[in-house]
């Protein structure tokens, strides 16, 4: 049964990277529980915009739970809590109880930075993906779907990598600001298969190259990407990206 | 040099040395359980590890390891703050399976090295250093006696306690550093998360106990239960 909430709601507000940014707050009342977090500050903006005030900017595009645009690290969680994993866009206001206060803020890294409130710019994944997270196809005649056999493990398990929808809570959560959960993910999409082994070890040292360029900081293995990710990447793929990276070294 | 250049290669660094400094204390500590049983026997190890060129040659070696260690951990901790920028959470909430020691890695290191500091003072100054400064006298005739050394230092409880809670601290230190280690060294997977997990707690709890024992024992009666029965 659904029922109405009130709560108070604190938003991080900044005019751009270089900003010292603040929180505002707000007194949301009576908010139906089967409202999305998204659709909460669509009301919250709205009622913003009726009095006058900026709106408050948050990054959110397919609102589906796949294409990793929204961004938000709500009351000490990237994305807030859900049960088994989800992105901000899937998470329900009955999650949280009359009275609450709802603190949201931007991910916070430096390899990140704010473009507005909780919008934070994160193209340096875009870089990275450039800088090798892909399979080089020669144009030509199209294969026979079966030439290569895959194991149907190995072909879930890649599968299962290449659910990273790359929002960042990975990066968001590190203490570390460490991409690495991101960038593993990216890499054993492809060393899982056979298609992706020619390249893998100039695709593994590659991807780190730049994730190092680009300024994210050195995993410690705390297990935090792998607890906030909404779409429950394993650390065992730091693991892999490990052995492929050193494995890499080792026979250059 | 990738070892040296990459973020993935200082981790090995950290691994490698980290793994070497466990199978260090591994030594040490079979080591300090002859202590139990028999003075003489122990003090026959002490004297093995003297000022022999093997024993000062592996000191450097292991002293190495704890510098480099130590280095690598301070680079990479400055690394990771400028990694997570100047802004700091307001609200942070730290998930089940985030162990509290994995987070506080470099604190507890720190403890480790200041306790180290003490163990060099309370034991190798009065022994390998007396021995390679040339110590006559009383000096040089306690030199080898590792088993005085066990005795004067525990006698003190507070120094015991002390010494409690820095083995504490390495406990903590290794129960992340165990695995970690491995899985900075690609060794780990889906599977064999767990079982690491398991075999490096079992594993650092039985060494650490190790070393609590002979502390505890000797704070307790001061090895004279020893004395009585040899």
């Amino acid at each position: 049964m659904a029922k109405n909430i009130s709560f108070t709601i604190k938003y991080w507000k900044q005019n751009g990277p270089k900003d010292k940014g603040h929180f505002e707050q707000r007194e949301m009342k009576n908010i139906p529980d089967d409202t999305s977090f998204l659709e909460m500050l669509d009301i919250l903006n709205e009622e913003l915009i009726n009095d006058g005030k900026e709106p408050f900017v948050f990054d959110h595009d397919c609102r589906e739970g796949i294409c990793g645009m929204c961004s938000l690290y709500i009351n000490g969680t990237p994305h807030g809590k859900t049960a088994t994993g989800a992105t901000t866009c899937q998470l329900y206001m009955r999650r949280f109880n009359d009275g609450d206060v709802i603190t949201v803020e931007p991910w916070r890294s430096a390899a990140f930075p704010v473009i507005k409130d909780c919008m934070v710019d994160r193209s340096a994944f875009d870089k990275i993906q450039a800088a090798g997270g892909y399979v080089t196809v020669r144009t030509g005649q199209p294969q026979d779907a079966n030439a290569i056999l895959i194991p149907k493990q190995d072909a879930d398990e890649a599968m299962d990598c290449a659910t990273c929808i790359g929002c960042g809570a990975c990066v968001a959560a590190c203490k570390n600001g460490s991409a690495m959960l991101y960038v593993s993910s990216k890499v054993s999409q492809f060393a899982l298969l056979p298609q992706g082994r020619p390249e893998a070890a100039k695709r593994a040292k590659a991807m780190v190259a730049k994730m190092d360029e680009l300024g994210f900081g050195n995993c410690t293995n705390t297990r935090a990407c792998e607890a906030v990710c909404p779409k429950n990447e394993s650390i065992a793929n730091i693991a892999r990206l490990n052995r492929e990276f050193i494995k890499a070294k080792l026979a250059d | 040099m990738w070892l040296t250049q990459s973020s993935i290669g200082r981790k090995v660094i950290m691994s490698v040395t980290g793994i070497a400094l466990i199978l260090f204390l591994t030594f040490h500590g079979c080591m300090n359980l002859v202590a139990l049983f028999s003075r003489d026997a122990y003090n026959t190890i002490c004297e093995m590890l003297g000022a022999n060129w093997y024993a000062v040659a592996a000191t450097v070696g292991l002293g190495a390891l704890v510098v480099l260690h130590f280095v690598y951990a301070f680079i990479l901790t400055l690394q990771n703050r400028r990694a997570r920028g100047a802004s700091r959470y307001a609200v942070t909430d730290r998930p089940g399976k985030v162990e509290w020691a994995s987070q506080n890695m470099f604190v507890l290191g720190v403890i480790v090295v200041l306790g180290l500091l003490l163990h060099l003072w309370d034991f190798w100054y009065n022994m390998m250093f007396q021995e390679l400064i040339g110590a006559t006298g009383q000096a040089h005739h306690l030199a080898a006696d590792g088993y005085h050394w066990i005795e004067q230092t525990f006698a003190n409880p507070c120094k015991t306690a002390v010494y409690v809670v820095w083995f504490a601290a390495i406990w903590f230190h290794l129960t992340h550093g165990f695995w970690s280690a491995l899985q900075t060294l690609g060794l780990n997977g889906k599977i064999w998360f767990n079982r690491w997990k398991v075999i490096g707690n079992v594993y650092v709890t039985l060494l650490m106990l190790m070393f609590v024992v002979v502390a505890i024992y000797f704070a307790a009666c001061g090895g004279a239960c020893c004395t009585g029965c040899c």
